[in-house]
């Protein structure tokens, strides 16, 4: 245990997000991941199957809340951070996108890398300012974030005021028509959302999400230990609002028009949260469960002549009982159960 | 770095107030490389502050602190441990929903050496076979019992492959074989080399492990000598009058 | 000048009120560490409790008399909250209570809307005014200030002259040695919690007095009572009260100087600010 010898230079390489032979996984490499991986490459294709619009929206709207759900994990299931705002990064990143697109007629795709990236800024800039707070204050001021931001674009006469921005239907033809629009725009958010969980399970596994963790179980534990906190939380907060903010241009795009109301919705903001403790916090499988879940179980009540003008009373009981009875979510709830899936199910 | 006449650790003068009460009042030492310098005094005395002084979770309110010759006053916990300090705390803090095996490897790779995952793996496994923990390597942290946890909180430490170790009362609330068990532990890694300022209540051990023992009372100094002579030091007798408890452990210690 | 005094006037009278709410938020913080997110659904509960007992669709009871139904209500329902949403969770870390008491407020709005529709209801009822001089106070609100004044006098009458008041305090001062104490902190958790819940659906009566209101309408309230919790120092009654007036007076003499579509970004600016740089309030962190 002698202390003086330099760590060897050449080895010394973080191998980053794919280092798992640092967690012992027996004869069978990265199941969880292939087992994400194959989900979502599943339920992408589908729509291409049954050839069907009506299955492909469906696709979008579970694909997008897989990808925001999974982000917010970032910050709240690996960190233990409580975003309550964080619907303040898609509804910033769907106003910078579309002022772009309809002002300065920027193409969708730099427009929405730029949502990303003020996305991201907003992030950085936040996680200088509140997020030395902790528990119940950090989660109050994210409320407060949303709350300012979307009262001051309510007012903010370039982003269109309250009532918000338009997209000119001809700007459709440059992506060969509102038809292929829609097709294009879910092959973006599928790609997103692949890339969110590739990330997501890399962050994992990788010596930053080790240091995220720790900052989860005792922050000043993980301090004392050496993990640098501020940068590292700032960096997970960062990294969970970014993809985000490119889906707000997307998302926002498709619909050709943005408001402050529908744009930072905190309802949306706690139904993501939702998704994430249904899943299993922390988990890279439980924001796809969770989300799948709470969409299809959404719109299933939203359909059903019975239960339409009670669906929020619904998901309030539902999100009740998770929080009462499996806090862990669905995911966890397996792994604690079911201990040989312990690596299936990450 | 240089390294000042082979001395580890200075203090200079080290006060830390908490509003306007004083915990720890112009404490001054020197820790040779290699040396095992055991820390006492009643409760209440300071000695945990002062480990949160040194290790930079409370910032002192004056004074210097020097290790291996860089004057880190003021720095937070992470760059203190960048310099290669790593400690224990009194009442165990594991992280509690990860495995064994990963807090000892974030023990590893956020250590000075800034270990790669797989470099970490390596030698967190060394560490808990070390501390006989490796067969519990995949359970949670949180499934420990005291003695289990108290040797997990050791390895993390040791993990980060420290040149100056310090642990706070590492043998409370362990059973007599368990502490003999613990203060082997100690004596080995000491053996290697590592320079350790230790806190404790269980006299005998520390007396069989310190080179050296300095006192703490109300927050001052009042003692520094060989363990064979403080324990007949009548200040530090005095001192522990209040405490009858320590008392006769400080006595049967000696 | 007379317009901005007349304005400001108006503005700490409502700012009574805002106080009254927030106190009862503030409330359940201190004692138990749990931010109520039901806090505007019930506010809003408050206001259709006045609708139906006072309106003229209603039983038509005097609107200060329906007071005293609405607080026996509200403390009642609050500590059924308790029991079935936040005693579970009050020892897991803060996720759980945010999210218990979030669920609450999704299915008292989810019933509510669907029995109650979102169509704006306001109850036809004046005491008409007094002038002081350049000043006119409207009937209803002064009287609604004055009775936020009362019961705020009353709630601190009863923390520090009764015995579940102080087992009130000593549970909030330190759980664990009140139960050593032989204080029964389940039911005075229950209790705080449904004094809390009692505020609020106060406050949610007596803005209903003077504005028109949907099941939505409490949660512009409840942001209200967040802004002021944070003035005055989360879990400190009194700095609420302070924070209200604050508020209030803000809100009187800002539409002066701007439009008044800029006043909540000013609340919500303020609001992070002074959780950024003094998250124990303007007011210290005293209890």
């Amino acid at each position: 245990m002698s202390s003086s010898k330099p760590a060897p230079v050449g080895k010394a390489i973080d191998r980053g997000g794919f280092d798992l032979s640092a967690f012992k996984l027996g004869g069978w490499k990265y199941p969880a991941f292939w087992l994400a991986i194959g989900l979502i490459l599943i339920g992408g294709f589908i729509p291409v199957f049954t050839g069907s619009n009506s299955w492909r929206e469906t696709m979008f709207l579970i694909l997008m809340a897989v990808s925001l759900a999974s982000s917010l994990n970032i910050i709240l299931g690996y960190t233990g951070y409580v975003s309550f705002g964080h619907i303040v990064f898609f509804g910033l990143g769907g106003y910078v996108g579309l002022y772009l697109i309809t002002a300065h007629g920027w193409s969708l795709w730099t427009a929405a890398l730029m949502g990303g990236l003020a996305a991201g800024t907003l992030a950085l800039l936040l996680g200088k300012a509140i997020l030395h707070l902790r528990g119940a204050y950090f989660a109050l001021a994210t409320i407060g974030v949303n709350e300012a931001v979307r009262t001051f674009i309510n007012n903010f006469d370039l982003f269109g005021g309250a009532v918000g921005l338009e997209i000119n239907f001809l700007v459709y033809k440059d992506y060969g028509g509102p038809a292929t629009m829609q097709w294009l725009t879910y092959w973006a958010v599928f790609g997103l959302t692949l890339f969110i969980v590739v990330l997501s399970y890399g962050i994992k596994f990788s010596r930053f999400g080790l240091g995220l963790l720790s900052i989860r179980e005792d922050e000043d534990a993980a301090m004392v230990l050496g993990v640098r906190t501020p940068s590292a939380k700032t960096w997970a907060y960062v990294l969970s609002a970014i993809v985000p903010g490119i889906l707000g241009v997307i998302f926002f795009f498709r619909n050709s028009s943005i408001a402050p109301q529908e744009a930072f919705r905190l309802h949306r903001s706690i139904e993501l949260i939702v998704m994430v403790m249904l899943g299993g916090q922390g988990t890279v499988l439980g924001p796809l469960v969770g989300a799948t879940t709470y969409e299809a179980l959404r719109s299933f009540l939203l359909t059903s002549p019975l239960f339409k003008d009670l669906q929020l009373a619904f998901a309030g009981l539902l999100l009740l009982l998770i929080v009462l009875f499996v806090p862990t979510g669905i995911v966890g709830w397996l792994r604690s159960r079911y201990r040989k899936l312990w690596r299936v199910l990450e | 770095m240089s390294q000042d006449n082979g001395v580890l650790l200075q203090l200079r003068n080290v006060t830390k107030e908490f509003g306007g009460l004083t915990a720890v009042s112009d404490v001054t030492f020197d820790l040779p490389q290699g040396q095992v310098l055991g820390l006492i005094g009643p409760n209440g005395a300071g000695k945990t502050t002062l480990f949160n002084c040194i290790n930079g979770v409370f910032p002192v309110t004056r004074g210097q602190i020097i290790f291996r010759g860089v004057d880190m006053t003021g720095w937070k916990p992470y760059d203190v441990v960048s310099l290669g300090l790593a400690r224990t705390h009194q009442i165990v803090r594991p992280l509690q929903e990860l495995t064994v095996l990963e807090n000892v490897v974030a023990g590893s790779c956020y250590g000075h050496e800034q270990r790669s995952l797989s470099q970490a793996e390596e030698i967190a496994l060394e560490v808990l076979e070390f501390l006989h923990l490796a067969e519990r390597r995949d359970q949670l942290a949180a499934s420990l019992n005291v003695a289990q946890k108290k040797r997990l909180e050791m390895a993390r430490a040791l993990a980060a492959r420290p040149y100056l170790l310090l642990l706070d009362e590492v043998l409370a609330g362990l059973n007599p074989t368990e502490i003999a068990e613990m203060v082997q532990v100690v004596l080995r890694i000491r053996e290697q080399g590592v320079t350790i300022l230790i806190i404790e209540h269980v006299m005998h051990a520390l007396m069989n492990v310190s080179d050296r023992v300095i006192v703490l009372d109300h927050g001052e100094l009042i003692a520094e000598g060989l363990p064979g002579e403080i324990v007949n030091d009548p200040k530090v007798i005095e001192a522990y009058l209040g405490d009858p408890a320590l008392a006769e452990k400080l006595m049967s210690g000696g | 000048m007379e317009q901005l005094i007349a304005s400001l006037a108006d503005g700490l009278l409502l700012g009574f009120v805002y106080g009254l709410a927030a106190m009862g938020l503030t409330l359940i913080f201190g004692v138990m560490d749990v931010i109520n997110l039901a806090h505007g659904p019930i506010i809003a509960l408050g206001m259709f409790a006045m609708f139906f007992i006072s309106g003229a669709t209603g039983m038509g009871l005097n609107p200060y008399l329906a007071l005293v139904i609405i607080a026996i209500l509200g403390l009642l329902f609050g500590v059924c909250i308790y029991f079935i949403a936040v005693h579970r969770v009050l020892n897991a870390p803060h996720l759980s209570s945010l999210l218990s008491t979030f669920s609450v407020n999704m299915m008292i709005i989810g019933v509510g809307t669907a029995i109650l529709t979102t169509t704006p209801r306001n109850l036809v009822f004046s005491i008409g005014s007094i002038s002081l001089g350049p000043v006119t106070l409207l009937g209803t609100r002064l009287v609604a200030a004055l009775i936020a004044i009362l019961v705020a006098a009353l709630l601190y009458l009863f923390l520090y002259r009764t015995q579940p008041g102080k087992a009130i305090r000593a549970v909030s001062n330190n759980r664990a040695a009140a139960e050593l104490m032989g204080i029964p902190s389940t039911q005075t958790l229950a209790l705080s919690f449904g004094i809390g819940t009692m505020l609020a659906s106060i406050a949610g009566g007596l803005i209903a007095t003077f504005f028109s209101f949907t099941i939505l309408a409490g949660g512009v309230y409840e942001l209200k009572s967040f802004v002021i919790v944070v003035l005055g120092g989360l879990g400190n009654p009194t700095g609420a009260l302070l924070g209200g007036l604050i508020l209030g007076g803000l809100e009187g003499i800002a539409p002066v100087f701007m439009p008044v579509s800029w006043v909540p970004v000013i609340e919500f600016v303020l609001f992070v600010v002074i959780l950024m740089v003094r998250p124990t309030g303007l007011m210290g962190g005293g209890r």
